[in-house]
């Protein structure tokens, strides 16, 4: 992956940027020796690193202001980080960048239940949000496997999803509010507890903006009362397309499932090999998560399993205990760590129409042979979004290459479907080299003329999102 | 000016000389009044793909609005947001496209719970003022490639671009629905009622109050659930259960009466043959029946409060600014006359820092300033 040539004048004015920095912040707030810089190298792709010229971790909005406000005038480029665990290189750095990481600021503002709302620094992370308000047995949705450590920072810039956004939606469906810094150290506010902008949505355009447009330190997000109860059904199918049509015909019957997750014969043996969840050997499993009292799941899956019959399943297990429902999770939850057990991986996240299924995974079979690296398929069914899983060796030379090969000419397939290259980890650096494919290049132009408008020295998180050729004008101006 | 294809739209915007007021069905004249030429999509119309399986849909911006739902409610799916139909509140005729939902983000009642027109939508192709086709997301349900310029389409009402395309997430109609009211009520007890409704695990996808003021009735707060049979007689029970401290709770399960019921709240009916200038506000649920108070306070005679008291409603005195001072959230001037709108700012002024960036965005998407000028301010 092509990174822009770190400015050496930048470089050079390390020494007045730290002094300048230490003026303003405490010193234990700010890293610059080599060694310790190093452990901001990367983010979760760790096949891309390198150190950047310091790290600052401030603790206050006014005091990530004044971070930019030094930086803009220096003409530092400002790398923002979460909890770095971005699979999409989003948080890579470059040697003359510096990490502005939002960790420290992990502090809950408010909670309002009466208006379901809470507001947190966004430091915070995602699954700590829920854990501050379980006790009134409310949550925040959107749940990203990385939950445990992932940032809401890091969701807002990358809108991210999780395994329930068939029903509760994603990033932006949960997000009422922030606070932004922008890159001349001004600061905005952007909606609030209220619902919608009366003017534009720069909210909707901000989730989702990789950390380009500006920091986000603080966010008002929903939370929402706790559903009474969730069930699982485990169901397994000979083929994918039978597979897909149950899919189908759940969602055309009506029935709202919070998940509908879907595993392929490679996945599912890695996983029994793993954790031994006792999942059937079977081309396609699917998961179907539905939620309510008792009553309302039994009538809820009463439908469910109607239609998972009548397509003749080769296993069909309805939870009866939470044991067993947390059983039939197992598998599914470790699918990520059974497939890193047999090698290292990549992990891709394209969507696609879900009409599109059966055929997309018959390609991805036969260009796994072409390729001949192994391939698995885990994914949110409900909603298209995939998570091919390339198997490789990185110790092997030319492996990694190969991998990225395969793993663009899966993309180009989900675009070519009608579907997008990303559903939910981000372009980053990772997919930035594909965005031709999806989009012409007006449709990249208006995106780059906003970040224009936020940002005119392309100082935030520059060689990212957009190929570099495309911006190389802009970044240069 | 009526292009009948993409293309031709395109043209028409590369080629216009002056600016251009652009019209979907011509309903919701909401914004300050725009002199220009009229660009109207109404024959930029169809359904591009609907695919009740996938939940998905993708239809032209000039398509009427009726039309879709016809379409939908075949298969049994709705759009989730209850978009409002604003022609009985602004005396408008004609028929709404969804372009111009999409356009202003309309949405209803159910916004509440179910979210905006803005998060269902998936995808959009439209026209910038260079006469660029331009398209951003998809017809895929989750979708992060690039910037999410879906979203600042919706709610632009074509400041930034005219809307060729646009594409959808739907959803099922469920099969049943039940509305608890409770009688009487003074607007701060209503709100408690509503805000109670809203922080149950009931999924209540509607809370509203009509005041007594002029519809002559009692004072009704209103409270919907919908679902599968069992579930929606379940949860109505429960929820009375819940809303004991408030006074008696009659159960509604008349299907034709609880749509007629919303779509008078949707539509705020309550208003539609009284003269006088439309506020709307939105706000912190619970600051709602407060901003009322203030409202009554500078004239309003009547009042609606929906979403929980997030969203009011004000019917108030013809060209009064009603915006309170320090109002935590925003007012827009919905309906008045044209001097009104041209005196007094129809959309809640922004922070400069904000002002300037919008005013920005317009100058990259529409370098000219020929698109809707000043409609927004
Ligand atoms: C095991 C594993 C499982 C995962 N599962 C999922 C999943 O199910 N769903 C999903 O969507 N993602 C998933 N991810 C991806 C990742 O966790 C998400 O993208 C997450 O939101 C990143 O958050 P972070 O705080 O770690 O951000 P970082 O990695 O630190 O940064 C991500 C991006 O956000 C920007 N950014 C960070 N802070 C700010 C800020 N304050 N202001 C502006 N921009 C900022 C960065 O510049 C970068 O572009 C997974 C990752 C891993 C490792």
């Amino acid at each position: 992956m092509e990174m822009p040539t770190p400015d050496s004048s930048v470089i050079g004015k390390k020494p007045q940027l730290i002094s300048r920095l230490m003026e303003l912040l405490p010193n234990d707030a700010i890293i610059h020796e080599d060694i310790e810089t190093r452990a901001y190298e990367c983010d979760a792709l760790t096949a891309y690193r390198c150190a950047p010229l310091a790290v600052v971790l401030p603790s206050s909005t006014d005091e990530v202001a004044a971070v930019l406000r030094i930086c803009h005038e220096m003409r530092v480029p400002v790398v923002p980080r979460g909890a770095g665990t971005s699979l999409a290189g989003g948080a890579l750095p470059t040697a003359d960048s510096v990490i502005l990481g939002v960790a420290r600021m992990t502090e809950i503002l408010e909670t309002d239940y009466d208006n379901r709302v809470i507001r947190v620094q966004t430091g915070r992370t995602n699954l700590s949000v829920t854990g501050a308000v379980e006790e009134e047995n409310f949550f925040y949705a959107p749940d990203p496997s990385s939950q445990l450590a992932c940032a809401i920072a890091g969701n807002i810039a990358m809108n991210s999803g999780g395994a329930h956004c068939l029903k509760y939606g994603v990033t932006t469906n949960n997000l009422l509010g922030v606070t932004m810094v922008m890159m001349d150290g001004e600061v905005v506010e952007i909606g609030g507890a209220h619902l919608d902008a009366c003017g534009y949505d720069l909210l909707g355009l901000i989730c989702g903006s990789e950390g380009q447009l500006g920091v986000v330190t603080e966010a008002t997000l929903r939370i929402l009362h706790k559903p009474e109860g969730a069930r699982p059904v485990l169901m397994g199918y000979d083929s994918s397309e039978v597979a897909g049509e149950v899919v189908s015909d759940i969602i055309k019957a009506g029935v709202l499932p919070v998940a509908i997750e879907f595993m392929d014969r490679p996945c599912i043996r890695a996983t029994e090999a793993f954790a031994g969840a006792g999942y059937p050997d079977c081309e396609a499993l699917l998961i179907v998560e539905v939620e309510g009292s008792e009553a309302e799941i039994d009538e809820q899956l009463e439908v469910i399993l109607d239609i998972a019959r009548r397509h003749d399943p080769v296993e069909l297990r309805e939870s009866r205990s939470s044991e067993e429902s947390a059983r039939i999770w197992l598998g599914r939850k470790s699918a990520f760590g059974a497939m890193g057990q047999i090698n290292d991986y990549m992990c891709l996240d394209g969507t696609i129409p879900v009409s599109q299924l059966p055929f997309v995974l018959r390609r991805i079979g036969e260009m796994s042979k072409e390729y001949g690296l192994d391939v698995g398929n885990v994914f949110h069914a409900g909603d298209g979004n995939m998570h091919p899983l390339i198997l490789f060796d990185a110790n092997k030379p030319g492996d990694l290459e190969l991998c990225e090969a395969f793993g663009a000419d899966i993309l180009r397939l989900c675009v070519e479907v009608g579907g997008c290259l990303t559903g939910e980890h981000g372009v980053g650096i990772e997919k930035r080299d594909l965005m031709f494919d999806q989009f012409a290049p007006d449709d990249l132009d208006i995106q780059m003329a906003v970040k224009d408008v936020f940002d005119p020295k392309w100082l935030l998180n520059p060689a990212k999102v957009f190929p570099l050729a495309a911006s190389a004008g802009r970044r240069a101006a | 000016m009526e292009p009948v294809s993409e293309s031709e739209l395109s043209k028409m915007i590369a080629g216009a000389d002056g600016p251009l007021q652009i019209i979907g069905g011509g309903t919701r004249p909401v914004g300050r009044p725009v002199d220009g030429a009229a660009l109207s999509l109404a024959k930029l119309s169809g359904v591009v793909e609907y695919e009740p399986g996938a939940l998905t849909l993708v239809v032209k911006a000039g398509t009427p609005v009726a039309e879709i739902e016809r379409l939908l409610a075949a298969e049994g799916q709705r759009l989730p947001f209850e978009p409002m139909d604003h022609r009985g509140l602004l005396g408008t005729k004609g028929a709404p496209t969804i372009g111009g939902v999409v356009a202003a983000n309309v949405s209803g009642p159910r916004r509440v719970q179910a979210g905006a027109c803005r998060d269902y939508l998936l995808g959009v192709k439209f026209v910038d003022g260079t006469g660029r086709i331009l398209k951003n997301g998809g017809r895929v349900m989750k979708n992060v490639t690039g910037y999410d310029l879906v979203k600042l389409m919706a709610g632009s009402r074509g400041t930034l671009g005219v809307l060729s395309e646009v594409s959808f997430k739907v959803l099922p109609e469920p099969p049943a629905a039940a509305v608890l009211r409770l009688g009487g009520l003074d607007e701060a007890r209503a709100g408690e009622a509503m805000c109670a409704a809203l922080r149950s695990p009931f999924e209540v996808t509607g809370a509203a109050h009509l005041p007594a003021d002029i519809t002559g009735e009692n004072a009704a707060t209103l409270l919907r659930i919908e679902g599968f049979e069992a579930s929606v007689s379940y949860r109505a029970e429960r929820l009375g259960d819940l809303l004991d401290g408030f006074g008696k709770v009659e159960v509604e399960r008349d299907e034709a009466q609880i749509a007629q019921t919303w779509s008078a709240v949707r539509d705020v009916k309550a208003f539609h043959d009284h003269a006088g200038d439309v506020w709307r506000y939105s706000v912190r649920p619970t600051a709602g029946p407060a901003l009322g108070a203030s409202l009554r306070a500078m004239g309003a005679q009547a009042l609606q409060y929906d979403w929980s008291g997030g969203l009011v409603w004000a019917l108030g005195p013809e060209g009064a600014d009603m915006r309170p001072e320090g109002l935590d959230g925003h007012a827009t001037l919905i309906r008045a006359g044209k001097e009104t709108r041209a005196r007094l700012p129809v959309f809640q002024p922004e922070a400069a820092p904000i002002q300037k960036i919008s005013q920005a965005l317009r100058d990259r998407f529409d370098p000219r300033g020929i698109l809707n000028p000043g409609l927004m301010g």
